[in-house]
């Protein structure tokens, strides 16, 4: 480097750390970016991980393991019919029950898919409009949690007529999720502080928050010392749209009005443009006048707010009463959900209905084979490692590097080592040559 | 010794970027390698020096095959290399800095600091270098710490010396030093390979030159040929290689910078109570060398700085507490310094760079939503009229060579009605073929009677566009002086002489460059 073009930064302490912020940048752009290709094939992977791990642990399979040099036919076919049965368990319990007694209830999985969809679909658009503006947002499950905690209270604090109150409610959770991501916006966006670390540790004290306020008899308001709130009002709650014997509530339409909205917002506002912009290229959106600062608290506000309404519709459409467990593992599932989907709503949307699913076919699958409903964490993480890895996924399927096949390269720099080779041997008689 | 390479060919992916190089360095020869931008100069000295291993080829060194798995093993053959940007520690002593890497020993691997301080003495005084071993690098002028880079080269007894674009950041009179010290090392046998793209230094230094495009070697010259010759060969069809313009007629000032001062984030004073003021219809370009303040006047006047004093002021108007997004409304049109971090955004399309800085404003959004017709039907239009030779402007910029990108900035910025131009090297990196138009384009937006300020390290762009020069020093307008105005003047301005100053001690010592230029025009 030259000592005249040292600049101010790369003396400073803090050079380091804003290249180690770079590098994080890039991740996030790359992980953005995965082809649609590479995330079917992903979770192709994974449910042939999840299949040897369900072989794995199935009594029987082992039971057959025992006597396989004896009659290897059993093993497998053993092991075909647990696989068969695990998987179209879980497809039973996600889509369409052949099996069920009734027209009704073999159409009910797919409503509990997306009744478990809802609050992914929303908190994952919120983390993904977070990643698409180059921001790690990884206080879902904080922002998931204050949404649940505002929509709870107004729910049952407040005697509202029907319409305003379920409004009310929701606003409220995504005001509570929009100040959870606000305050690490603002912090970055004022001092430079990293997301990342501000956000997770928000998720530490909303943890801490909602177990004390489940304590404070004026928010639980039940009259008793269990640390779970008082149940919301009808008025407040997200009505079913599919009438009794139905989960399925009005929070899907708000989820695909929220995955409309996050599509325009993106690709046709002018906040989208600038979101879009410094996520980028942070360097060029100042130079052509973006208000960075502005722009970045934004990005955390609004995917703060669209988690803490993931948080409220979780509550209003399906739990009705706060407790300590509320947001489960909602806002860190929403993070793969963000990334399974590329980020982009569409993709986000489905996404959130692939994980809804498994987690609904999971407890049929759990509750008919008795396979264990872990699989299921197993084949979201490894779809997530997998699309985090697009060398991995292309080199167990032969795919082509988009710049060129290793593979072809690796032959022809080969045959040119040959040919270099060949070239050079009447090279002693050249040297004479002088 | 006698450097050879047969045949060398090195491939990146499906690009070739050197293809099948012979070439021949004679011992105590100065052998010039003349390109543009991206010819695969680079790419053939880093093979030479072992940072790449050539796909095809080999390289002889007095006749001998050698392969090289890095540079060690190059320097241990006698190959140095001095690089574009230096490659020295900013707190470390010269000593130091020589003999990094290489430290003379005592007993018990104690470093044996006299002795590398003898050595830098001994070579700094048989090739009279005037560089003091106990100074600390950062301390020391660009043109000294160059020489410490070749110091660092000949400790290690360099007997072929790879010299990539040694004059870049050099002032008229430093290049002069670098020229008689090439000249010395050529006595004592040394080969020297210099690459660079600048027509008139390969004329006054080297013994041969070769010319290098797309990768091939298209020809050998001798130093005698003309400059348009060697531009033919170098950039393969005629160029013209200085703009046609009419004079300037200035009007009225449109836009003037009083007292400016700048003070970075470390406290040091970089702009200096900087004034200027350009007329409409007059072009003014600041020289320098670079990181003499010229980056940072840029940016104050854009607002990316916030300067401590001093107005700026657009006809008529104090635009110093406004922020960057006013500026640019009150009709400031920016070409920043560096395209790929600060112009353009790689991943966007065409369409969106196009409206990068305009994306909220009439016609293209209401102010809260985009109209994406709109903005592409601008964009196909003006780059078009610029003609930016792309595939449709849905495809991301970053498919475009770097002379197109240059040119949808530059559609971006003069597509609307601007009040003041403001470009930082507006050609760095760009091909002869797009400088050429950029200079036009320049030169077209004066003669609508927009004032222009233009910030360039090259004199030949400067000189090529400028009706008047403001040469800066350490943050400091040293002087404004006429466009015309003589490069050994300029030169010595440029390191900080006063105009008058300059004026005499140029009349008294002309430079090698300076008298190459006189034999052109008489």
């Amino acid at each position: 480097m030259s000592t005249q073009q040292t600049s101010d930064d790369a003396r400073t302490p803090g050079g380091a750390l804003k290249e180690a912020e770079s590098r994080l940048h890039y991740a996030v752009r790359e992980l953005s970016q995965a082809s649609w290709v590479i995330t079917l094939l992903s979770v192709l992977v994974a449910l042939v991980v999840g299949a040897l791990l369900i072989l794995a642990t199935n009594p029987q399979v082992q039971a057959t393991m025992g006597y396989f040099f004896a009659r290897p036919g059993d093993f497998f076919l053993t092991s075909f019919e647990v696989i068969r049965d695990a998987y179209s368990a879980l497809f039973r319990g996600a889509v369409y029950d052949w099996q069920a007694a009734t027209p009704q209830r073999a159409i009910r999985p797919i409503t509990e898919t997306l009744v478990n969809a809802v609050p992914l679909i929303l908190a994952g658009l919120g983390i993904a409009i977070g990643f698409r503006s180059g921001m790690l947002n990884i206080g879902g499950q904080g922002q998931i949690i204050l949404g649940a905690t505002c929509a709870a209270f107004i729910g049952y604090a407040f005697q509202l007529p029907l319409g305003a109150h379920l409004l009310l409610a929701l606003v409220g959770g995504a005001l509570g999720g929009a100040i959870w991501g606000g305050i690490a916006g603002v912090l970055k966006a004022k001092t430079g502080a990293n997301e990342v670390i501000v956000t997770i540790m928000l998720n530490n004290i909303a943890l801490y928050l909602i177990a004390w306020l489940l304590r404070q008899q004026w928010f639980v308001q039940t009259g008793s010392n269990q640390p779970i709130s008082a149940s919301v009002d009808e008025s407040a709650r997200l009505f079913g749209i599919l009438g009794t014997g139905f989960r399925l509530h009005a929070g899907i339409l708000l989820a695909i009005a929220a995955t409309i909205f996050v599509w325009w917002l993106l690709e046709r506002s002018t906040l989208g443009f600038e979101m879009r912009a410094i996520g980028e290229n942070p360097e060029a959106a100042r130079t052509a006048g973006v208000n960075v600062p502005k722009a970045t608290a934004l990005v955390l506000i609004i995917g703060g707010a669209l988690c803490g309404l993931g948080g409220a519709a979780h509550l209003l459409g399906t739990e009705y009463r706060l407790a300590a467990g509320i947001a489960g593992t909602l806002g860190f599932d929403a993070i793969t959900v963000a990334l399974l989907g590329r980020s982009r709503p569409l993709g986000t949307f489905l996404a959130g209905v692939l994980f809804g699913g498994l987690r609904a076919g999971g407890v049929l699958m759990q509750a008919q084979t008795g396979t264990p409903i872990d699989i299921v964490l197993v084949l979201q993480s490894v779809i997530v490692l997998l699309i985090a890895a697009p060398p991995l996924v292309r080199a167990i399927f032969f795919l082509p590097h988009p710049d060129g096949s290793p593979r072809v390269r690796r032959r022809r720099r080969l045959r040119d080592q040959q040919a270099a080779e060949a070239a050079s041997e009447p090279a002693p008689t050249q040297e004479v040559s002088k | 010794m006698k450097l050879q390479l047969k045949g060398v060919t090195k491939r990146f992916g499906t690009f070739t970027a050197n293809d099948q190089i012979d070439l021949t360095v004679q011992p105590g020869e100065i052998h010039a390698l003349l390109g543009e931008n991206g010819a695969g100069k680079s790419t053939l000295m880093n093979t030479i020096y072992g940072l790449h291993s050539p796909n095809e080829g080999e390289i002889l060194l007095d006749d001998k095959r050698v392969t090289f798995d890095g540079p060690g093993d190059a320097v241990e053959a006698g190959i140095g290399m001095v690089h574009q940007h230096f490659m020295l520690i900013p707190v470390f002593s010269v000593t130091e800095s020589v003999m990094l890497g290489y430290e003379p020993t005592k007993t018990a691997g104690m470093i044996d600091f006299a002795e590398a301080r003898h050595r830098v003495q001994e070579i700094s005084a048989r090739f009279g270098f005037d560089v003091d071993p106990d100074a600390m690098i950062e301390d020391l002028p660009v043109g000294a710490q160059q020489r410490v880079e070749i110091i660092k080269a000949l400790s290690r007894d360099a007997r072929v010396l790879i010299l990539d674009e040694p004059t870049a950041v050099l002032t008229p009179q430093e290049t002069d030093e670098l020229i008689s010290i090439m000249r010395q090392l050529k006595e004592a046998g040394t080969s020297i390979v210099f690459i660079t793209h600048k027509l008139r230094e390969v004329r006054a230094i080297a013994d041969k030159i070769t010319v290098i495009r797309r990768g091939k070697i298209v020809g050998e010259a001798l130093p005698e040929s003309t400059e348009t010759e060697l531009a033919s060969l170098m950039v393969g069809r005629e160029v013209n290689l200085a703009t046609q313009k009419e004079p300037a007629t200035p009007g009225e000032i449109g836009f003037s910078v009083e007292g400016l001062t700048v003070v970075s984030g470390s406290g040091k004073v970089v702009l200096d109570n900087v004034s200027l003021s350009i007329a409409r219809g007059e072009i003014l370009c600041v020289a320098g060398v670079d990181g003499n303040g010229q980056t940072e006047l840029a940016q104050a006047i854009l607002g990316l700085r916030s300067a401590v004093a001093g107005t700026i002021s657009l006809d008529g108007t104090n635009l110093r507490r406004m922020s960057v997004k006013e500026r640019l409304n009150a009709g400031i049109g920016f070409v920043p310094e560096d395209r790929s971090t600060d112009g353009v955004i790689p991943a966007f399309s065409i369409t969106e760079n196009f409206v990068l800085d305009q994306y909220d404003q009439q016609p293209y959004s209401n102010g809260v939503a985009m109209r994406p017709s709109v903005m592409r039907e601008a964009a196909v239009n003006q780059t078009s009229r610029f003609d930016v030779r792309l595939g449709t402007v849905d495809d991301p910029i970053s498919t475009l060579s770097g002379g197109n990108q240059q040119k949808v900035v530059l559609a971006r910025e003069m597509s609307r009605d601007i009040r003041l131009f403001l470009a930082s090297q507006p050609t760095r990196g760009l091909d002869v073929g797009s400088i050429e138009f950029v200079h036009r384009t320049i030169i077209e937006e004066r003669d609508k009677g927009t004032p222009c300020l233009i910030v360039s390290t090259e004199l030949d762009e400067v000189s090529n566009l400028a009706d008047r020069i403001a040469v800066m020093y350490r943050g400091v307008v040293v002087g404004i002086v006429p466009g015309d105005t003589n490069r050994d003047v300029l030169g010595l301005m440029m390191a900080g002489v006063p105009v008058e100053e300059a004026y005499t001690q140029a009349e008294q010592h002309h430079t090698i460059l300076g008298e190459a230029d006189e034999e052109a025009q008489a």
